[in-house]
């Protein structure tokens, strides 16, 4: 029986039993989520001295812990350390949202981009802009909260017919970025010339003047969500076998599905809200994550963290090497597609999860 | 705990475990079976046979609890399934859908590990019993070798036995089978079935399982049941149900019933489409 039981041990893995706790840890899944949380402190740590105005690793040591020059504190904690901290916390949720989506659904297209969901916090964002008339205070993030939320719920609405099904859910949600993406379009060639400039760079996705007033909406999101999304994890292992296998194996499947749902709508909803939509982080990195740690679907946390490393180095790199200061979202795009592409080409898998 | 002890090893024949009262089921408007009863007794392997959308297929869903009844209800060890917590079904009864699809990348050991999933919580995600279940699962249909290899690199034979592992890791007594051989060639077919039959004599499995071809139905299962058009046509032994007179009915189909030089059991020989 020993014999037999090694040979069900995959290679790289190790088993865990601690009185009635017991699970499988594969080093691949631990190495990846803590390469890149070490990626995301050190990217944060860089980042954190980087700017218009350099300021030297002791000095942002010094102004860490309260003991800085008061024009180097004000720059490290009020300026760049709300910044980072909304770019990592976006790119956590964005990461695990699509995870979430992508395992569910049983398709790598399912992302909240895709799905129309980060659309429809862009069509609340700059109607808000545009109709309001204000191009700033905290109108614009709650309209996009709204949005996103809005559209997430006539998702699971519209997709709804005694469970979800993977396909439907997607072609309803493009069907929803339809819908959202003219009214966004409607809206711009009314707007007056000003509001429409604020508005893209809103749509595109900045962490420009990014404050704690959006880390820590966010961050308390987070904090309610991301466990409740931990705990469905090991259901969604189940619940990627289909439906029929699933209900076989004991998964209550409808409640599951409408769960998974809106814990995945409300971290897109928080994210978008905090900096907009940040393009591809959330359909492109549980797609790398997958690809990082082997196994059939993306790993929740090493999704997240891979997230946080895309939007922080995104955003160092906006605000350091490129001539001009550009919004991050264009550049999360510009090396999150390409990246995926190259692993698809490179890769043996085929496109499906 | 081994897989023996979750096994019963004497078959207490003559209990009904799962039972269809009066059901009706329909998907939508769309009223696919009518007022069906049927009872499936401990140890015992039964084999619906019928014509294409006579309705087998559904009926085993029904008794799977996938497809909830519109009428009439179905009975697991004479409780409402309806109304029984999903889990505590999965403990006892394991269904294989037809064709089911694994996730690209999956192995074929996360594969038969995933059939312990009604056993485990969240903090109880591989205890020692797991570990056990699913190496003698691998073991008993000969895929420990394959352990290591992805699901979608099999051959269809080699996959439907990977499937069959994960019911048998599950540790159900009962197990339901939708068309386990479709798109296998004859030899895998066979081999398909000899292991279902395996898990019916060796380990006291009572199984259900929807098929097509008459000839193998008649040979592995002790008890066939006869379905057209939504109804119950007749069930009993091999011997009783496939008759000639039954093929011109139910199949619309002309027929020899030779015994199967083989094992005996009854064989049939098409001679021509009726009608």
């Amino acid at each position: 029986m020993t014999a037999t039981a090694e040979r069900v041990r995959q290679p790289g893995e190790t088993v865990v039993r601690i009185g009635p706790v017991s699970g499988r840890v594969r080093w691949r899944q631990v190495a990846v989520p803590l390469g890149a949380a070490v990626a995301v402190v050190l990217l944060s740590a860089v980042s954190l001295g980087r700017g218009d105005y350099p300021i030297g690793l002791a000095d942002v040591l010094r102004s860490l812990v309260g003991l800085g020059e008061e024009t180097q504190e004000f720059i490290v904690l009020g300026l760049r350390a709300p910044r980072i901290a909304v770019g990592a916390l976006v790119g956590v949720a964005l990461g695990v949202a699509g995870a979430l989506f992508q395992t569910f659904a049983r398709n790598p297209l399912a992302s909240p981009d895709v799905l129309g969901i980060t659309q429809g916090a862009s069509a609340g964002a700059v109607a808000a802009i545009v109709l309001g008339g204000t191009a700033s205070g905290l109108g614009v993030p709650l309209a996009a909260l709204l949005g996103a939320l809005v559209t997430g719920l006539l998702l699971l609405l519209l997709a709804w017919r005694a469970g979800i099904d993977g396909y439907r859910l997607v072609l309803v949600g493009i069907a929803l970025w339809a819908v959202a993406a003219a009214l966004v379009d409607w809206l711009l060639t009314r707007a007056e010339i000003h509001d429409a400039a604020s508005a893209y760079v809103w749509i595109t996705g900045s962490l420009n003047a990014r404050s704690w007033r959006e880390a820590v909406p966010l961050l308390v999101a987070l904090a309610v969500l991301l466990p409740v999304a931990l705990a469905c994890s090991r259901v969604l292992g189940v619940v990627q076998f289909g439906d029929d296998t699933a209900r076989g194996l004991g998964v209550r499947l409808v409640s599951t599905q409408a769960l998974v749902v809106l814990v995945a709508v409300g971290l897109t909803a928080a994210a978008v809200a905090a900096a907009g939509p940040i393009a591809y982080v959330a359909l492109v990195v549980p797609q790398v994550a997958v690809r990082l740690t082997g196994g059939p679907r993306p790993p929740l946390l090493a999704s997240g963290l891979l997230g946080a490393v895309l939007v922080v180095g995104a955003d160092l790199l906006t605000r350091t090497v490129l001539p001009q200061a550009l919004p991050v979202g264009v550049l999360t795009a510009a090396v999150g597609a390409p990246y995926l592409l190259w692993l698809l080409v490179r890769g043996r898998r085929r496109s499906t999860l | 705990m081994t897989l023996d002890a979750a096994t019963p090893t004497l078959p207490r024949t003559g209990t009904v475990r799962l039972a269809a009262e009066s059901v009706s089921l329909a998907y939508d408007d769309r009223v696919v079976v009518r007022d069906l009863d049927l009872q499936l007794t401990d140890g015992s392997f039964t084999a619906i046979v019928g014509p294409n959308g006579c309705g087998k297929s559904t009926l085993l869903r029904a008794l799977g609890r996938l497809l909830r009844p519109v009428s009439g209800q179905v009975l697991l060890d004479g409780r409402a399934i309806a109304r029984t917590p999903t889990r505590e079904v999965a403990r006892v009864l394991g269904l294989l859908p037809q064709t089911p699809v694994a996730p690209e990348g999956l192995t074929v050991g996360d594969l038969v590990a995933r059939g312990r999933h009604p056993h485990q919580s969240w903090l109880r995600q591989w205890s020692r019993d797991d570990e056990a279940a699913v190496a003698e699962a691998l073991t008993w249909t000969d895929m420990a070798d394959l352990a290591n290899r992805p699901v979608d690199e099999l051959s269809g034979g080699q996959r439907q036995r990977a499937w069959i592992s994960m019911a048998l890791a599950q540790g159900t007594d009962l197990l339901l089978l939708d068309e386990p051989t479709t798109y296998l060639d004859l030899s895998h077919q066979i081999d398909v079935l000899e292991l279902v039959a395996r898990l019916h004599a060796e380990r006291g499995r009572t199984v259900v399982v929807v098929l097509h071809d008459l000839n193998l139905a008649a040979r592995y299962a002790q008890r066939l049941v006869a379905m057209d058009d939504g109804a119950l046509v007749t069930s009993g032994t091999p011997e009783e149900v496939l008759t000639e007179r039954l093929l011109a009915d139910v199949f619309d189909l002309e027929a020899r019933i030779v015994p199967d030089p083989v094992t005996g059991t009854p064989m049939v020989v098409p001679v021509r489409r009726l009608r």
